[in-house]
């Protein structure tokens, strides 16, 4: 029974990072459907910057990422600005072409500037710490703190988009950005600040990533697919549907490895499908589509 | 001076001219209302003022100054607002929502605020936290009209002020246009209910087929006139 219990909580934890990767692919899809197929790449790219500043500048893994944050949103504005806002429109296909060639174009980058070996962020034993509950179950103080720093994100994105002026301006353009320009809303400047926003919290992804696992250039790909998976088991509807939709991911993960260690992301998939063959709009939808 | 005019306007969509050359003003204080049937070019007309189209310079002058070509974020800065045809609020947000993204290119507080809003149009108080869709027709287009006050304009241009609404509806509309004067806004109204137009109108123009057919006071236009410019030969 503990066994069972265990299993899903570490799922659960596990959904946390699912969700921290999903958060800003939910972000840039919701303001301005983009989808960025580049977006587990600018995750393993944050990595790659937290590891370069906590290393070469010994400044540890938390300063590293706190000077990283600005560094990310900055990129993000500017790949908005610079590149994607000439590609998006009326045509879906450029776009997805675009980030399709971006995340090429990332993975040989790293590939040639961090080499091919896995690396991975060390920060004083705390990745290997944990919190003993009950009759041998415990909880890595790692995966908690993703799973916090998840739903840390998700309160604060919602702050943003619910309680803020630039929130309704992002929630205006969602709906028609045309009549939002006739508000006064410069929707490109909006976006690239939307990208921003996406990248840093790529960045909050890439930590605890990082933190938890190994990483290396060519891990993008797949926590592109987790992200995605998160985000349509979650529906379009609220950024806490993309945390439902990262738990019940992680938790599909945990209980295929429990029974055989090799079902762990073919159990999630599975998942993955059955909610896409039973709720086709996601478990949370958007009211307005 | 006009506070706003047109010299020569012209607009197209791709291949397709829709305005060719209108001479255009308005003076501060005017309510200037634009007839014409479906496809005239009066929604392309104020299209092109707003920026939503491309325009030449010169073709567009707002105290003198050209705008033609300027941004919709550029010309809502300097006090021109747009009431689009359709209401076109914004589906996701609450109706509060809707007038405060109306106030986002505003840096100083002037006249109208939520509060002087929700005066104009008591209604929209009641339904201020509502979804926007689940207004009625009137009350949408009292929302709209609201969102466009939000930004404090000098002009306000109310496309298709009337369309599709019943005839008390539109009754309330109106009548709240005075008070909006008061606030120091000038008015341009696109209206196919003619009589309507004339009624509250200090100038009127008559667009067929993207040109400007006829213009005057409305006690100078005669009913023949008005249906020659309206409907052509």
């Amino acid at each position: 029974m503990t066994g069972i219990f265990d299993t899903i909580l570490q799922g659960v934890l596990l959904g946390g990072l699912y969700a921290l990767f999903a958060a800003g692919l939910a972000l840039i899809f919701g303001v301005m459907r983009l989808v960025n197929l580049a977006h587990g790449d600018l995750i393993v790219l944050a990595a790659y910057i937290i590891l370069l500043l906590a290393n070469s500048l010994h400044l540890g893994v938390i300063l590293g990422f706190l000077l990283a944050l600005p560094l990310m949103f900055a990129a993000g504005y500017l790949l908005q600005a610079g590149l994607l806002n000439r590609v998006i429109g009326e045509d879906i296909l450029a776009p997805l072409l675009t980030t399709f060639g971006l995340s090429i174009i990332l993975q040989n980058a790293m590939l040639t500037g961090f080499s091919a070996d896995s690396r991975r962020l060390t920060s004083d034993g705390i990745e290997t710490a944990s919190l003993p509950l009950f009759n041998g179950v415990a909880i890595g103080i790692m995966p908690l703190l993703t799973f916090l720093a998840a739903v840390g994100v998700i309160i604060a994105l919602n702050q943003l988009f619910y309680r803020t002026a630039l929130g309704r301006a992002f929630r205006a353009v969602s709906d028609d950005p045309v009549t939002a320009r006739l508000m006064g809303i410069d929707d490109r400047r909006l976006f690239a600040v939307a990208m921003g926003i996406a990248l840093a919290v790529c960045t909050v992804a890439a930590l605890f990533l990082g933190l938890r696992a190994n990483f290396d250039p060519t891990i993008g790909p797949g926590r592109l697919i987790f992200a995605f998976e998160a985000v349509i088991i979650g529906g379009l509807g609220s950024l806490w549907g993309t945390l439902a939709g990262g738990i019940i991911l992680g938790v599909a993960q945990t209980v295929g490895a429990s029974i055989n260690p090799e079902w762990q992301l073919l159990a999630g998939h599975l998942a993955f499908l059955v909610v896409l063959a039973t709720a086709p709009r996601g478990l949370f939808p958007r009211a307005v589509d | 001076m006009a506070l706003l005019e047109t010299h020569g306007l012209t607009a197209r969509y791709g291949d397709f001219k829709a305005l060719f050359g209108i001479d255009f003003a308005i003076q501060t204080g005017e309510t200037v209302a634009i007839i014409g049937s479906n496809g005239a070019g009066k929604s392309t007309f104020l299209r092109a003022i707003c920026g939503l189209l491309a325009a030449s310079p010169q073709s567009i002058r707002l105290d003198g100054e050209a705008i033609g070509g300027a941004s919709p974020a550029e010309i809502v800065r300097r006090g021109v607002a747009m009431a689009p045809e359709g209401r076109k609020l914004f589906p996701s947000l609450s109706v509060e929502e809707n007038l405060l993204v109306g106030a986002w290119s505003q840096k100083a507080r002037g006249y109208w605020t939520l509060e002087s809003v929700y005066e104009l149009f008591p209604m929209l108080r009641e339904k201020r936290l509502s979804p926007a869709p689940a207004l009625s027709g009137g009350q949408q287009q009292m929302a709209t009209i609201g969102r466009a006050l939000m930004s404090n304009p000098r002009l306000l241009l109310c496309d298709e002020i009337s369309l599709g609404l019943a005839p008390i509806v539109i009754r309330d509309l109106y009548a709240a246009l005075p008070r909006i004067k008061q606030g120091g806004v000038s008015l341009v109204i696109v209206e196919q209910d003619i009589a309507q137009a004339m009624a509250v109108a200090d100038r009127v123009y008559c667009f067929q087929e993207g040109r400007v057919t006829l213009t005057g006071p409305p006690s100078e236009l005669s009913r023949d006139a008005i249906h020659e410019a309206y409907f052509g030969h």
